[in-house]
C-alpha cells in the first residue's frame, strides 16, 4: 500500500517535472533522428551514388575536416587557458592564407613555384605561420591582455571587435575581391593510393595535417613548456606559485594556435585556390563548432571534432538530405554543420571528449 | 640574521582592510607558525609574501632582497615557495609532471633528477605512482605531492598553508612529522595552521593573528602556556 503510494508520487513528480521545453527537446531529437534514418535509408535504397562517389565525399570530408581541426586547436587551446572564445581566430587564419597568397604569387613570378614545389610550399607555410602568429600576438597584447581581469563578457566583445578590425583592415589594404591562388602543377590530378584515386591536393592537406597535429601533440604532452601550458590551464594561480610565468605561457598558447591556423590557411588555399578578406568567417565558425563538438578545452577533442564535422558536412547532404527529396542538397551543408552545433550545445554541452569540463571549467 | 622579513604589511581586498600592519620574521632553520581563527589573515599573509596579492604598504625581504614588488613566478625563483591551501595539485597531470612543474624555474638536469630521487625517498608512495594522474591520488598522497612539488624548487623558505586540512588524524601526524623532517634537512618553514595544537608542538616560535593584526607572538612553549591562547585555540 505504502509502496504503491510512493510509486504513485514518484510517477506524478516525473510527469509534473516534464515541462513543455522537455517535450519540445524530445520532439526535436526524434525529428532529427527520424530525418537521418529515413533519409539515409532512402538514399541507400535508391542506389543513386556509386561506391567511388562515396569515397570521394569521404576523402573530401577528411581533408576539409583536417583544416577545421587545425583551426579548432587554436580555439580550444586559448579556451583551455583563458576560458575565452577568441572570435578573431578565423581572421587570424585568413591573415595566414592572405599573406601566403602574396608569397605564392612572388614565387610564381620568380618561376620557383613549379620548379621547386616542396621548397615553395615550405616557404609559403613559413610566411603564413609568421604572419598569423604576429597578428595573433598583436591582438592578444592589444585586445585581450588589458582585459585579463575583466568580467568574461568583456574580452568576448573585444574579440568580436578585433575580428571586424582585421577583416576590414585587410579589405582596406588589399581590396574586397577574390584573389586567385596559383596552382602547383605537381598537385594537379589524382594519386592512386591502394587502388583508390585521391585528389593530390586533398592528400597533401591530410598528410600535412597529420604531421602538424602529431608535432603539436608531442609539444603539449612531452615538453616542459607544453606541461606548463596544461598546468596553467588547470590552475593559473598555483602555476604562478610554481614559478611559471603565466603571461608568457598565454603568449605561447596564442602563438601555437595561430601557427596552426596559419598553416591551415595555406592548406585551405591549396584546395579552394582563392583568398578573400572574409574567408576566415565560415571556417572560423565551423572550427569553433568542431572545438565544441569535441569538447572545448580538449586538444584531442578538437582534432576529432574537426574530422567529424568535415565528414558529416561532406557526406551528410547526399546521405541524408538527398534521400529526403531535397533538391541540390549540397548547398545545405552549412545547415548540417550548424544543426550539429545546436544539438551538441543542447544535448551534450561538454562535447565528445569533454566530460571533465562540464563541472569544473564551463 | 633574519632570512624572511615582513614589515608593517597592509593588504586590502577592495575596500576591506585585510592585513593591518603585520610584522614578522623567520630566521634560517626555524619552523615558525602563524595561528589564528578563520579570516584572521593567515592565508592573506602567505599570498602576499608569494606575490599573489600586492601590499598597499609594507616591506617583504628575503636576506635583504625586496620581494614585495616581484610577480609570483619571480618570488619562486628567489627561493620562497608556497604549498597552497587545499593542496591544489594539477589533477590532470601525472605525479611526475606535477613534480617537474615544481622545478620549473630550474634548468640543471642533474640537480633536478637528484631532488626527484630525494623526494621519492621521502615519499615512497609517490614513486610507486609517478606515472599516475595526480587527481586519482588519495587526500594524504595529494598533500605529499603538493609538498614534494614545492620542494622541487629548492626553496630557502617553504610556506605551508593549512597542510593538515581535511586529512585523517593519522595522516595529520604523518604530515607534521614530514614537515619536521624537511626542516631538519635544512629548509626553513613558515607554517599556517588552524590546528594550533600540532603546529605549536613542532614550531620554535609562533605568531597569533587576530582580524588582520598580530595579537601575540613568542616562543612556541610560551604560546602553549599562555592562558588566552589555550582558551581560544587549544580547547582549554
Amino acid at each position: 500500500m505504502a509502496a504503491t503510494l510512493v510509486a504513485a508520487r514518484i510517477q506524478r513528480n516525473w510527469l509534473q517535472r516534464l515541462s513543455v521545453i522537455d517535450i519540445f527537446l524530445w520532439a526535436f531529437r526524434l525529428a532529427v533522428l527520424a530525418a537521418v534514418v529515413v533519409g539515409t535509408f532512402r538514399t541507400l535504397y535508391s542506389g543513386r551514388y556509386a561506391g567511388e562517389v562515396w569515397l570521394d565525399f569521404v576523402v573530401f570530408g577528411v581533408s576539409q575536416g583536417s583544416v577545421y581541426a587545425l583551426i579548432a586547436l587554436g580555439y580550444t587551446m586559448v579556451y583551455g587557458i583563458l576560458r575565452m572564445i577568441n572570435f578573431a581566430h578565423g581572421d587570424i587564419f585568413m591573415c595566414g592564407a592572405y599573406t601566403a597568397y602574396y608569397a605564392a604569387g612572388a614565387l610564381y613570378r620568380a618561376g620557383v613555384f613549379n620548379r621547386q614545389p616542396l621548397l615553395s610550399l615550405a616557404i609559403i607555410l613559413a610566411v603564413a605561420v609568421t604572419a598569423s602568429t604576429s597578428v595573433a600576438l598583436l591582438v592578444e597584447r592589444v585586445a585581450y591582455r588589458p582585459l585579463r581581469r575583466a568580467p568574461r563578457l568583456v574580452p568576448l566583445i573585444s574579440a568580436i571587435g578585433a575580428s571586424f578590425f582585421i577583416e576590414y583592415a585587410v579589405r582596406g589594404l588589399y581590396g574586397s575581391g577574390f584573389q586567385a591562388y596559383p596552382e602547383f602543377e605537381v598537385f594537379k590530378g589524382k594519386w592512386n593510393v591502394f587502388g583508390i584515386g585521391i585528389l593530390r591536393t586533398q592528400a597533401v592537406v591530410i598528410v600535412a595535417t597529420l604531421i602538424l597535429m602529431g608535432l603539436l601533440y608531442l609539444f603539449v604532452m612531452r615538453t616542459k613548456t607544453g606541461t606548463a601550458m596544461r598546468a596553467v590551464s588547470e590552475d593559473m594561480e598555483v602555476a604562478a606559485l610554481m614559478g611559471i610565468n603565466v603571461d608568457r605561457i598565454i603568449v605561447i598558447t596564442f602563438a601555437v594556435g595561430a601557427a596552426a591556423a596559419g598553416a591551415a590557411g595555406v592548406l585551405y588555399a591549396l584546395v579552394f585556390k582563392q583568398v578573400h578578406f572574409f574567408m576566415g568567417f565560415y571556417p572560423g565558425i565551423k572550427a569553433f563548432t568542431a572545438a565544441v563538438l569535441g569538447g572545448i578545452g580538449n586538444i584531442p577533442g578538437a582534432m576529432l571534432g574537426g574530422l567529424f564535422l568535415g565528414l558529416f558536412e561532406s557526406v551528410g547532404p547526399i546521405l541524408v538530405l538527398d534521400g529526403l527529396g531535397i533538391v541540390a542538397p549540397y548547398q545545405l551543408k552549412d545547415v548540417i554543420a550548424f544543426t550539429m552545433l545546436v544539438m551538441v550545445l543542447i544535448f551534450r554541452p561538454s562535447g565528445i571528449l569533454g566530460e571533465r569540463l562540464a563541472g569544473k571549467k564551463a | 640574521m633574519t632570512l624572511l622579513d615582513v614589515e608593517n604589511l597592509h593588504v586590502y581586498y577592495g575596500q576591506i582592510h585585510a592585513l593591518k600592519g603585520i610584522t614578522l620574521h623567520v630566521d634560517p632553520g626555524e619552523i615558525v607558525t602563524l595561528i589564528g581563527a578563520n579570516g584572521a589573515g593567515k592565508s592573506t599573509t602567505l599570498k602576499t609574501i608569494s606575490g599573489l596579492l600586492r601590499p598597499r604598504e609594507g616591506r617583504i625581504t628575503l636576506s635583504g632582497q625586496d620581494l614585495a614588488a616581484l610577480p609570483a613566478h619571480e618570488v619562486v625563483a628567489k627561493g620562497v615557495v608556497q604549498v597552497p591551501e587545499g593542496r591544489r595539485i594539477f589533477g590532470q597531470l601525472t605525479v611526475h609532471e606535477n613534480l617537474s612543474m615544481g622545478a620549473y624555474t630550474r634548468t640543471e638536469r642533474d640537480g633536478i633528477d637528484g631532488d626527484l630521487e630525494r623526494i621519492f625517498t621521502l615519499f615512497p608512495r609517490l614513486k610507486e605512482r609517478r606515472a599516475q594522474v595526480a587527481g586519482t591520488l588519495s587526500g594524504g598522497e595529494q598533500q605529499m605531492l603538493a609538498i614534494g612539488r614545492a620542494l622541487m624548487s629548492q626553496p630557502k623558505v617553504l610556506l605551508l598553508d593549512e597542510p593538515s586540512m581535511g586529512l585523517a588524524p593519522v595522516l595529520v601526524e604523518q604530515i607534521f612529522e614530514t614537515i619536521t623532517g624537511i626542516n631538519q634537512l635544512g629548509t626553513t618553514v613558515l607554517l599556517v595552521e588552524q590546528n594550533a595544537y600540532m603546529a605549536l608542538q613542532i614550531a620554535q616560535r609562533g605568531y597569533v593573528l587576530q582580524t588582520g593584526e598580530i595579537a601575540l607572538s613568542g616562543s612556541a612553549k610560551d604560546l602553549q602556556a599562555n592562558v588566552e591562547v589555550r582558551k581560544a585555540y587549544l580547547g582549554g
